[in-house]
């Protein structure tokens, strides 16, 4: 019951913090594009932005390679390999976030701003997404880090949802004369809503994540089609200037921040988590 | 009699563990096998063997199992057990495909899509196994929202649609009520005159009904084979004699 | 109706070529991992000797020094986190497994598992409201909460678990001899379940290792050497992450050491947790 208490208690703490700028902003706050400390406007349009396509670009580029790693631990693997590999995978999402930032820094962004992004701009230089100067820092280092970080988070569950399908599914397919990988389709159509849910609880992470994405993406709000140009998120603006807030107005736009999150995250996992539970449960009672 | 199915010197291992001791039997065509012991016997096992189900446990097996004189243990797994089909101990209908396509299920794993092609093969599969008048209004239905008995006879048709020539059963009515096991057992009798069936149970009143002929297993051998009225009255060995009275196991 | 041998060929051919794809995605997963840790440990180990552990940060120019104050702040504010989130996770397991078969406890279950989701920066926000702005002032403390918020999910889960593998002929003995049930489960239930949540509790300590968002306006960062609750404590995750900002190599290098002790520091509690579940799983 006191979890109960807590998640209230969260809420309403950052209510009471967010109130000064929620009285002054009002929903502009969620469509205004200006972030400016220092004449004190503050609309989170482009930190939303950021949120959402840094997000939703890592994955895009995370799901087939999450699927195809679950697929591959629970169905293709033999138990002397699938024991190693799946502790490999756990360990990729033990690493703290500051880590991978750190690498990152100093490891990606180098690798990005001299290799990748040249090249990039030499062979597609006329799609607006990859045009400006190449940095390393900025959207596509966030979009990468996120992709490396959400991976095991994705993979584990969908692993773990394919497993909860029953054998008799495997054999059923099997004995008609399909091939392995025939037998997994079936498997996979059985566990989708599982799977949805997996994603969706990758999605949860990916918007949340915040070191490693601060320490990589640029942190300007900045609302631009490339993936070379810097940008920001809800989670690296708080970060970034939360000490840094010397006025109320200021601080409470953060807090609100912080509140938009809350409730973004609360609602994504909610979701995912009633997906992932009907699906065990479905089995269950079969 | 005609033999559908010659099994020579056959012995099943689970990692180190012997399943199957040196098994060697010939299964009649156009007839049905019981197989029957007590459990652990490896009868399902030896079902498994016959269309190598068994490797998808992780089961490895010595020995050769021939039909029509064409060795199984060689060759592909996945073209064989199109003419060896089989049902399972518990109904497992697609829960995700409806009625229709859990019977198509076998004909569109190999490429077969038109529907001119698999609306009579469906059918004509769902009469056979005597569910055509029970779904034929709801065939868009999920596969899983029909009653276990249904359910099962969907999984008999749905292995008869792929057109195979023997029929495995591995306790096909032991999770079903006592009226859903009597269509399964009419059933059984009607399929005889077209295919080859090898039935395992522990239920000895089925064996007697719907058999020709019986096998019985004990500790991974083959203890006694023959035409089922033989065994079930005046059976060879004393172990045979004591199971089939209900003295054990 | 034997089917084309084309369309054998070709379902032949899809499955080797799928059931590749997937292999070759588990290596494209593990290759990022490969290369983290080669970094961390080839550029960490330059600074791992005695001093780093024993001496203080030194001021900018003067080379050498170690972050003894950052690893000592670590252990003392993940044990704040611990003795809020230990006990608060441990009851609220209890209460889902023992007495958890309601409408409301579901509620419970939920918000516990959404609670694991929500992000740990917000935390921190929830935190520095909570403690910060009442207070006045940066502290340990605050850190110390927003870790132990941060542990409440994992704890409680492990803990469920881990007594629902208790048998129930165990709890039957102890309610047979007329022991009231609140006392059969603290006395007896959660003292055979004991070393099953205790890796919960070792796994919900080294996750609160790695944290660092939640620390950045709680428990914010400190030069010196400091061990008071109510003043800013240093962290290693705070230091990483000011020294890979720094433009001085000198701590950039740190930062890479600062990265590697954190790693064995997690390892080490994990590697706890592991030997512990295998034992557990062994006497069973």
């Amino acid at each position: 019951m006191s979890v109960f208490l807590l998640v209230l208690l969260m809420g309403y703490e950052m209510y009471l913090g967010s109130k000064p700028s929620i009285e002054k902003f009002g929903w502009g706050f969620l469509t205004s594009s200006t972030w400016d400390p220092v004449q004190e406007i503050f609309g989170a349009l482009p930190v939303i932005y950021g949120t959402v396509v840094s997000s939703l670009l890592a994955l895009i580029i995370t799901l087939p390679l999450s699927i195809g790693v679950a697929i591959f631990l629970a169905e293709t693997a033999p138990p002397w390999l699938e024991k190693p590999l799946s502790f490999l995978v756990e360990l990729l999402a033990g690493i703290p976030s500051v880590v991978y930032g750190l690498w990152g820094i100093f490891v990606l962004v180098p690798f990005l701003r001299d290799t990748v992004e040249p090249y990039l701009s030499d062979k597609f230089g006329n799609l607006p997404f990859f045009t400006g100067a190449p940095y390393g820092f900025g959207l596509l280092a966030a979009v990468l880090i996120l992709s490396i970080m959400v991976l095991p988070i994705i993979a584990s569950i969908s692993r773990d949802v394919l497993r909860s399908v029953p054998q008799s599914q495997r054999e059923a397919a099997l004995a008609l004369g399909a091939t392995k990988w025939q037998a997994t389709k079936i498997v996979l159509k059985d566990a989708m809503p599982g799977i949805f849910g997996a994603t969706m609880l990758g999605l949860g992470r990916a918007i949340g994540e915040t070191m490693a994405v601060t320490m990589v993406i640029g942190n300007r709000a900045l609302i631009s089609p490339s993936l070379f140009d810097p940008s920001y998120t809800m989670a690296s603006v708080i970060a970034n200037e939360f000490t840094e807030a010397t006025s109320q107005l200021y601080l409470s736009s953060l807090i609100e921040l912080a509140l938009v999150l809350f409730v973004i995250t609360i609602i994504i996992n909610g979701l995912a988590r009633l997906l992932v539970w009907s699906m065990e449960r479905r089995w269950k009672a079969s | 009699m005609e033999v559908k199915i010659s099994v020579k010197n056959l012995e099943a291992y689970y990692g180190k563990n012997k399943v199957l001791k040196n098994v060697s039997l010939d299964i009649p065509k156009n007839k049905v096998l019981a197989v029957i012991g007590p459990s652990g016997c490896g009868k399902s096992t030896f079902l498994r063997c016959l269309n190598r189900m068994h490797e998808v446990v992780g089961g490895t097996i010595t020995g050769s199992i021939m039909l029509d004189g064409e060795d199984l243990t060689k060759g592909d797994p996945v073209l064989l057990r199109k003419r060896l089909g089989m049902v399972f101990q518990k109904p497992n209908p697609f829960p995700t495909m409806s009625i229709f396509n859990n019977v198509a299920a076998g004909l569109k794993l190999n490429g077969v899509r038109s529907k001119k092609i698999l609306t009579p093969v469906v059918e004509k599969c769902l009469k056979q196994a005597a569910l055509w008048d029970e779904v034929k209004d709801n065939l868009d239905d999920s596969g899983a929202n029909i009653s276990g008995g249904q359910q099962q006879r969907l999984c008999i048709a749905r292995t008869l649609a792929v057109d195979p020539e023997v029929i495995l059963m591995d306790e096909p009515a032991s999770a079903l009520d006592p009226i859903s096991t009597t269509k399964i057992e009419d059933l059984i009798f009607e399929l005889k005159k077209n295919y080859t069936i090898v039935i395992v149970t522990h239920n000895m009143q089925q064996a007697a009904r719907v058999s020709d002929y019986t096998a019985f297993f004990y500790l991974g051998e083959l203890i006694e084979f023959d035409t089922t009225t033989k065994i079930f009255t005046s059976p060879a060995k004393k172990q045979t004699e004591d199971y089939v009275r209900g003295r054990f196991g | 109706m034997t089917p084309s041998k084309f369309y054998t060929v070709r379902k032949k051919v899809t499955n080797a070529v799928m059931m590749s794809l997937t292999f070759v995605a588990t290596l494209i997963a593990i290759i990022p991992l490969v290369f983290i840790f080669y970094y961390t440990i080839s550029k960490g180990i330059t600074y791992l000797n005695l001093d780093f552990f024993i001496q203080m940060p030194k001021p900018v120019g003067e080379s050498g020094g170690g972050m003894a104050n950052a690893i000592v702040g670590t252990l003392i504010l993940i044990g704040l986190g611990g003795t809020i989130g230990i006990p608060v996770g441990i009851m609220t397991g209890t209460y889902l497994s023992e007495f958890g078969n309601n409408k409301f406890a579901s509620v419970v279950r939920f918000l516990t598992d959404v609670l694991s989701g929500i992000p740990s920066i917000v935390v921190g926000v929830v935190a520095y409201t909570l403690i910060v702005v009442p207070m006045k002032k940066f502290s340990a403390l605050a850190g110390g909460v927003a870790l132990g918020i941060l542990m409440i999910p994992t704890i409680t889960r492990t803990t469920e678990e881990m007594i629902k593998l208790v048998p129930h002929s165990i709890r039957e003995a102890g309610l047979a001899l007329g022991i009231p049930k609140w006392k059969t489960t603290i006395r007896i239930v959660l003292r055979t379940a004991w070393k099953g949540i205790a890796t919960g509790i070792l796994l919900g300590l080294s996750r609160a290792a790695g944290e660092t968002a939640p620390l950045l306006f709680t428990a914010l960062g400190n030069r010196f050497w400091s061990t008071k609750i109510m003043e800013p404590m240093a962290s290693l995750t705070v230091y990483i992450y000011d020294y890979a900002k720094a433009p001085f190599e000198d701590w950039n290098q740190q930062a890479w050491t600062a990265a590697l002790v954190l790693i064995l520091l997690i390892s080490i509690l994990s590697l706890t947790f592991r030997i512990i579940t295998r034992s557990k799983y062994k006497t069973n």
